[in-house]
C-alpha cells in the first residue's frame, strides 16, 4: 500500500484517451519521475494528482484517503509549474508566504517559516525582489520554496527544469535532489528528459501514449528496458533484427554471440546492445569486423558508427586520452555475450 | 546632411497638417470665440470679455448640468467596470469557437450607429415600450424611465461596455493561465484566487478601460440628447443648445472650453495615478 496511489486512473478528452488505466503506488519520501515524450499523458497525470484535471475514471488515494474528487485547494499538495506561475505583483517573500496566508498561519510564524524556506533554497537575500527581477534559476527556486513552505505531503514538479539552460539545469538537478532529501517530501516529477529522470529519481515511470509501460529504478530501467520504445528513448541502443540459431543471433549470415534466451531455433528475434557495451579492437580481432563510418567527439567519450555485415552499429568509446580509429579504418568489435539481449519478436513463435 | 533633417519633417507633415487643421485650428477658434462679447440684439461683437465664463461659473443652472455630467459619467464607468470585468474574465475562460462568437457579440453593437441604438432604447423604455408593457403584465404600474437619468445611464453602459471589456480582456490574455491554478494549489478558494492573484493583474486594464469610458461618457451627445429629452441636459447637449437654439455662440464656446479643461484635468490626474501604479507593478 503506497502513500500516494493511483488505481485505474484515466482521462478521456472528447473520445481521445489522454491517460489510460494508470496504476501507481508511491512510497512515503520517494522521488518518482514520470518520463515520456510530449503528448504521452504525463502532465495530465500530474494535473489529476494536483486536482486541476478531473479524472474520467479510477481512484486517487493519499495516505489512505480518497482524494479523487477533492478540490485542489483542499488537497494541500505542493505544485511547481513549468512556467513557475509566480505571482508577478508580489515579492519573493510574499509569493512564498501566500500558501501560509491562505492557511491563516499567524504573522510571526509565517515570517519565520518563509525565512527558513528561503534559506533552504539560498534566496534569503532576494526576499524583497519581484519575480521579474530574478534569473530563471532563481525564479525556479522561488517556485519550489512556495510549494514546499506549506509542508505538503506530496510535491509535484511539472517539467521544472525545462526552461533553464543546459549548465543551470544540471546544477538544479542536484539542487532539487538536495532539497528533496533534506525535507523528505514525497515527490513526483514530470519530465521528457531521460538523463534528468535517471539522475535524480528513486524510480522512473515511463509513459507511452497514455499508458505506463515500465516502472523501475533508473539502473534497471536502463539495463532492462521493457519495450523497444524505452530501449531507444532511455539512452542509445543498437537494435538488430535476426533469427535465433546455434545459441546466438544470426544477422545477415553472421551469428552474434548473445545471452542465453528461451527462444525456439529459427524464430525471428531482435538483438539489442548498448553502444558502451561494445569494445573496439584492432582489425581481425573481436567477434565482428567492420569499418568506421563516422566519428563524433563528445568530450567524455567518442561515438562511432561502425558499418558491419550485420548493419550500422553505434559504439561508444571512453575518452582515455588516445584517439580511437578514424573514419574509414577497419576495426573489430567485441562484447560480453551476456550484454547482447535477445527478445522474440511479437507474433513469432516462442 | 540637410536632406536627412528635412526627410522626417516632410514625412510627418501630412499628419501634422491634418492634426493642425482638424484639431488645433478649431480649438483655437473656439477659445477666441469664448472671449468675444455677445448681444442678443446685434449678435457677436468685436470686443473682449470674460463675462461668459463668469456667467457659467456663477449660475447654478450650468453648475447643475456639469455636476450631472460628472455624476452620470462616473456612475457609467463604475457600472461598466462591475459588468465588464467579470464579462472579460468569462470570455477569457471560454473555449475556442465560443470565445470568438461572444467577442463578436460584445463588439457587435459598435457596428450600429449610436443614434440608432439610442432610438432602440427609447422604444424599449418609453411609456408604452417593452419594459413598461412587461411591468404592466405582471401587475406593476407604469414606471417613468424615458427622459430620466436612469435611461441615460442604461444606454451609456450599453454603448461603453466594449471599451471596458476589451482592455480587461487584453490584460487577461497576458496572464499566465497557470497562475490561478497555482493559487488554488496553495489553498486559495476560487474567490481568493480571483481577488488576490487575478484582480491585481488585470487592474491595469480596468483602469485604462475606465479612463476611456469616463472620457467618452462625459462628452456623450447622442444618448443624453435622445434619452434625456429637452430637460435633462448634459455638457455636450448644453453646448449644442447654446449654439443652435440660443444662438449664443460665445457662451457655448465658453462652456465647451470649460468642459474640455475639466475633462482634461480629471483624466490627466487619473492617468497619473494609473501610471504610478504601473511603475510599481511592472518596474
Amino acid at each position: 500500500m503506497g502513500f500516494l496511489t493511483l488505481e485505474g486512473v484515466s482521462k478521456v478528452y472528447g473520445g481521445l484517451a489522454a491517460v489510460r488505466d494508470v496504476d501507481l503506488a508511491v512510497a512515503r519520501g520517494e522521488f518518482v519521475s514520470l518520463l515520456g515524450p510530449s503528448g504521452c499523458g504525463k502532465t495530465t497525470t500530474l494535473q489529476m494528482i494536483a486536482g486541476l484535471v478531473e479524472p474520467t475514471g479510477g481512484r486517487i488515494g493519499l495516505d489512505g484517503r480518497d482524494i479523487t474528487r477533492e478540490k485542489p485547494n483542499r488537497r494541500g499538495l505542493g505544485v511547481v509549474f513549468q512556467s513557475y506561475a509566480l505571482f508577478p505583483h508580489m515579492t519573493v517573500a510574499e509569493n512564498v508566504a501566500f500558501g501560509l496566508e491562505m492557511r491563516k498561519v499567524p504573522r510571526a510564524e509565517r515570517d519565520r517559516r518563509v525565512a527558513e524556506m528561503l534559506a533552504l533554497v539560498h534566496l534569503a537575500n532576494l526576499a524583497e525582489r519581484y519575480p521579474r527581477q530574478l534569473s530563471g534559476g532563481q525564479r525556479q527556486r522561488v517556485a519550489i520554496a512556495r510549494a514546499l513552505v506549506i509542508a505538503p505531503p506530496v510535491l509535484l514538479l511539472d517539467e521544472p527544469l525545462s526552461n533553464l539552460d543546459a549548465k543551470l539545469r544540471e546544477e538544479m538537478q542536484f539542487e532539487l535532489r538536495r532539497i528533496q532529501r533534506s525535507v523528505g517530501t514525497t515527490t513526483i516529477m514530470v519530465t521528457h528528459d531521460q538523463a534528468e529522470a535517471l539522475s535524480i529519481s528513486d524510480r522512473v515511470v515511463v509513459m507511452e501514449a497514455g499508458r505506463m509501460t515500465q516502472i523501475d529504478a533508473p539502473y534497471r530501467l536502463y539495463e532492462q528496458p521493457a519495450t523497444a520504445f524505452i530501449s531507444t528513448f532511455v539512452g542509445k541502443m543498437n537494435r538488430l533484427a535476426g533469427v535465433w540459431r546455434d545459441g546466438g543471433v544470426a544477422v545477415a549470415g553472421t551469428v552474434l554471440a548473445s545471452a542465453p534466451a528461451d527462444v525456439a531455433a529459427g524464430a525471428a528475434v531482435t538483438a539489442s546492445i548498448r553502444p558502451e557495451k561494445l569494445h573496439l579492437r584492432p582489425m581481425g580481432e573481436g567477434r565482428l569486423a567492420g569499418r568506421v563510418a563516422s566519428r563524433f567527439f563528445l568530450g567524455g567519450h567518442w561515438l562511432l558508427t561502425v558499418g558491419t555485415e550485420a548493419g550500422d552499429i553505434l559504439v561508444s568509446v571512453p575518452n582515455t586520452g588516445e584517439e580511437p580509429a578514424r573514419e574509414g579504418e577497419p576495426v573489430g568489435l567485441d562484447w560480453a555475450p551476456a550484454s547482447l539481449r535477445v527478445e522474440a519478436d511479437a507474433g513469432a513463435a516462442a | 546632411m540637410s536632406r536627412s533633417v528635412a526627410t522626417p519633417l516632410m514625412l510627418a507633415s501630412p499628419g501634422a497638417v491634418l492634426f493642425a487643421g482638424l484639431v488645433i485650428v478649431p480649438l483655437v477658434l473656439t477659445l477666441i470665440l469664448s472671449f468675444l462679447a455677445y448681444d442678443h440684439a446685434t449678435g457677436i461683437k468685436d470686443s473682449w470679455t470674460l463675462a461668459h465664463y463668469v456667467h457659467v461659473l456663477s449660475d447654478s443652472y450650468y453648475l447643475g448640468i456639469f455636476w450631472r455630467t460628472l455624476r452620470l459619467a462616473a456612475l457609467t464607468t463604475l457600472i461598466c467596470a462591475l459588468i465588464g470585468a467579470p464579462e472579460a474574465y468569462i470570455l477569457s475562460r471560454m473555449r475556442s469557437p465560443w470565445r470568438s462568437v461572444f467577442l463578436l457579440v460584445i463588439i457587435g453593437p459598435l457596428l450600429v450607429s449610436v443614434v440608432v441604438r439610442a432610438f432602440g432604447w427609447s422604444m424599449l423604455l418609453g411609456s408604452t415600450g417593452l419594459v413598461n408593457a412587461a411591468l404592466h403584465a405582471i401587475g406593476l404600474g407604469p414606471v417613468r424611465l424615458l427622459y430620466t437619468e436612469t435611461a441615460i445611464v442604461i444606454a451609456l453602459v450599453h454603448v461603453m461596455l466594449p471599451f471596458m471589456v476589451i482592455p480587461v480582456w487584453t490584460a487577461l490574455q497576458k496572464l499566465d493561465p497557470m497562475i490561478e491554478a497555482a493559487a488554488w494549489t496553495l489553498g486559495a478558494s476560487r474567490f481568493s484566487a480571483l481577488r488576490r492573484v487575478v484582480m491585481p493583474q488585470v487592474s491595469m486594464g480596468l483602469l485604462s478601460g475606465s479612463l476611456i469610458v469616463f472620457g467618452l461618457s462625459a462628452s456623450a451627445f447622442a444618448i443624453p440628447g435622445l434619452l434625456g429629452g429637452r430637460r435633462l441636459k448634459m455638457a455636450a447637449t448644453l453646448v449644442y443648445d447654446e449654439y443652435m437654439h440660443e444662438l449664443n455662440w460665445p457662451l457655448g464656446a465658453a462652456i465647451a472650453i470649460l468642459v474640455l479643461v475639466a475633462n482634461l484635468v480629471i483624466m490627466l490626474a487619473y492617468n497619473r495615478a494609473v501610471e504610478a501604479r504601473a511603475r510599481r507593478m511592472l518596474g
